[in-house]
């Protein structure tokens, strides 16, 4: 089994995790032998078009999603072999942040009892001790609590719904954050805002983070490894830095190539590699991203591709890595 | 070349339950025979309704108001027939989510020969001929199989494709593309922007493209107009938007993207607040809250849009940044 190079004992273990949905009589593979690891203290970026498993992968790591095969080792213990009451206090550590802000707040609550409600679940029966805790992480993520507390949702645009969202998920003082498209759906510059939240947070709280974004550049500027992942495989993994500047996986080039640059001398590379990805549920032998690759050969469609060290902390999952 | 397209004064105003909300402010905008405009804007800043004003399609209780030459007809004058022979021919369109935007219970066939018969003379057998081949104009594989699927048995990207197509096949002078790839994956917008671009060029056709990544407008349009609560706050050039902006709203959002090349945890320098309530106008510059450079006259009066040295470029503030003959492209 590869092993990635982390410094100290990773906070989150995954191992050779499998995730696959049934349909009709047919199998997704969602997820497909992914092992990776995340130390405490570090962000890691998430990358891949939809439909590759990202989100799921995040789902799984909390077992919101049950893994078919695989282990995830949070703090050295198995939470795939969790249940119940032992899984519901670990899930006070790890907590989820989704895409849609608006739609992962209960309409008819008040935000004060929203963000409340972590504690109560966790049994917190000190009301003034609830309340001081609401009011420090309110305050946090940049809200007034006096004045948001009584107010419902739909008061609150898109922004100040993800900082709400995020507040909730502070408010048990977890160790270690999913945060699955954070602000995907929100504008430019508000984006730019709940960004610098999360940093200010993690440095803050002391959080480690699994940062699931389709975009790039949102992924590069809070990670300090990124993890790309095509049809259900990682791809390749490095340190951001090194990932971007120097791609080894043929996907990872193909995804930096698209990305629409804001200045007009940078010309868009015309014709990316073309063809969309394969469906999950018949993924194809060998290289899953063998399809749409220009170097893909009679090996890729033969042999799956482990990940292997090409550069200091960096892997890449390719029999043929760019140099 | 000759202007086709002359946006000239237009409002639009939508009756809300919390008072009259003021979606497009005035704006002045023209586009000539085969260019592509650029309009560029967050949520709520007008371009979409901007677009609608266009092609007419403004919800019922939308109040209009301003005029919109079109190949030497005025739109909001034209009877609705004569307007409804326009739409699909020469004035088309392509929307952010192709699926809302395909018919989900019609074969792919009966929707591109529909707009085909509808607007050519064509026969039968000469509109599925027509439809087949701009199914593989816009890189369709199969197009004949295709021809009889449904949308829901096409990929996103598939089904924006053939949005393109059906938005091309009367040879339109000009292709409004709102947020065409918006709801698309990364490597699938390259191509449908790439497509766009293609079929652009091949047939010499206007194009405007509506989106809210100024990434996307950069490298793909002859000019770029910056929206903001409504209206147009700077309007240039391409490149002199992008090099010699002077708008500091263009300027903060240009900054607001993450770059690729910054280190990471570098803190972007985000755009406090967020923009005003288009329920209740504000008395000056709708950015003024939000701009670091606003100083007392903001807050009173509207900066109305002013020249810039380059042809073409105009602005709408008081404080331009950039103003020294300094900063080179």
């Amino acid at each position: 089994m590869m092993q990635l190079a982390v410094r100290a004992e990773p906070l989150l273990d995954v191992d050779n995790l499998v995730v696959e949905y049934g349909l009709g009589n047919k199998t997704v593979h969602a997820v497909s032998g992914v092992s990776l690891q995340v130390a405490r203290g570090e962000t890691l970026g998430l990358v891949g078009e939809s439909g590759c498993g990202k989100s799921t992968l995040g789902r799984a790591v909390l077992q919101l999603r049950r893994a078919k095969s695989g282990r995830v080792l949070f703090d050295g213990e198995d939470l795939t072999a969790m249940e119940g009451e032992a899984l519901r206090k670990m899930r006070r550590r790890v907590q989820l942040i989704f895409q849609d802000p608006i739609a992962s707040l209960n309409p008819r609550r008040r935000i004060g009892d929203i963000v409340a409600e972590p504690l109560i679940i966790a049994g917190v029966k000190d009301a003034a001790e609830r309340k001081r805790r609401v009011h420090e992480v309110l305050s946090a993520v940049g809200l007034d609590p006096d004045l948001v507390s009584g107010r419902l949702p739909h008061e609150f645009s898109g922004g100040q719904c993800q900082r709400i969202c995020i507040a909730r998920s502070l408010v048990l003082n977890p160790e270690f954050i999913v945060c699955d498209e954070p602000v995907s759906a929100l504008d430019v510059s508000i984006r730019a805002q709940i960004l610098n939240l999360l940093e200010e947070m993690k440095a803050r709280f002391g959080l480690t983070l699994l940062f699931i974004a389709h975009d790039l550049a949102v992924v590069k500027a809070v990670s300090d490894r990124v993890a790309v992942m095509y049809l259900g495989r990682l791809c390749e993994v490095g340190p951001s830095e090194e990932l971007f500047a120097r791609p080894a996986h043929p996907y990872t080039a193909l995804l930096l190539q698209a990305i629409p640059v804001p200045d007009p001398d940078v010309r868009p590379a015309e014709s990316v590699a073309g063809g969309e990805p394969p469906s999950p549920i018949a993924p194809p032998s060998g290289c899953r991203f063998r399809t749409r690759c220009p170097r893909a050969d009679q090996r890729c469609s033969a042999e799956i591709p482990e990940l292997r060290e090409v550069a200091p902390g960096q892997f890449a999952a390719c029999h043929h890595p760019l140099a | 070349m000759s202007t086709l397209l002359t946006i000239a004064d237009v409002a639009v105003e939508l009756p809300t339950p919390r008072g009259n909300l003021r979606a497009v402010d005035h704006v002045d905008l023209s586009l000539e025979a085969g260019r592509t405009l650029g309009i560029v804007g967050e949520s709520g800043c007008g371009k979409t309704m901007l677009s609608r004003a266009v092609l007419q399609l403004l919800p019922k209780k939308a109040k209009l108001t301003g005029r919109v030459m079109f190949d030497g007809q005025d739109l909001a004058r034209l009877a609705p027939e004569s307007l409804r022979r326009l739409r699909g021919r020469d004035l088309a369109v392509v929307f952010q989510d192709p699926m809302t935007s395909l018919n989900p219970v019609l074969t792919i066939g009966t929707q591109l020969m529909e707009t085909i018969q509808e607007h050519l003379e064509l026969d039968a057998p000469a509109a599925k001929a027509r439809s087949i081949e701009l199914l593989a104009a816009v890189g369709i594989p199969a197009p004949e199989q295709r021809l009889a699927q449904y949308p829901h048995q096409c990929s996103g990207g598939m089904r924006q494709r053939i949005a393109i197509a059906i938005a091309l096949s009367c040879e339109p002078k000009l292709l409004i593309a709102d947020e065409p790839t918006t709801a698309l994956d990364v490597t699938i917008q390259a191509q449908i922007l790439d497509l766009l671009a293609r079929e652009q060029r091949r047939r010499h056709m206007a194009m405007i493209i509506i989106t809210h990544d100024l990434g996307v407008v950069a490298g793909r349009a002859d000019e770029v107009a910056v929206m903001y609560a409504g209206r147009v706050v700077e309007r240039a050039p391409t490149p002199a938007l992008f090099k010699r902006m002077h708008m500091p709203y263009t300027e903060a959002l240009l900054a607001a993207i993450p770059k690729l090349d910054a280190a990471p945890h570098t803190p972007l320098p985000a755009i406090s607040g967020r923009p005003p309530d288009p329920t209740r106008p504000l008395r000056g510059c709708s950015f003024a809250p939000r701009c670091r450079y606003a100083a007392g006259r903001c807050h009173e009066a509207k900066p109305a849009l002013t020249s810039a040295e380059t042809p073409g470029h105009l602005y709408a503030c008081f404080h331009p940044i950039q103003m020294a003959a300094g900063v080179d492209a």
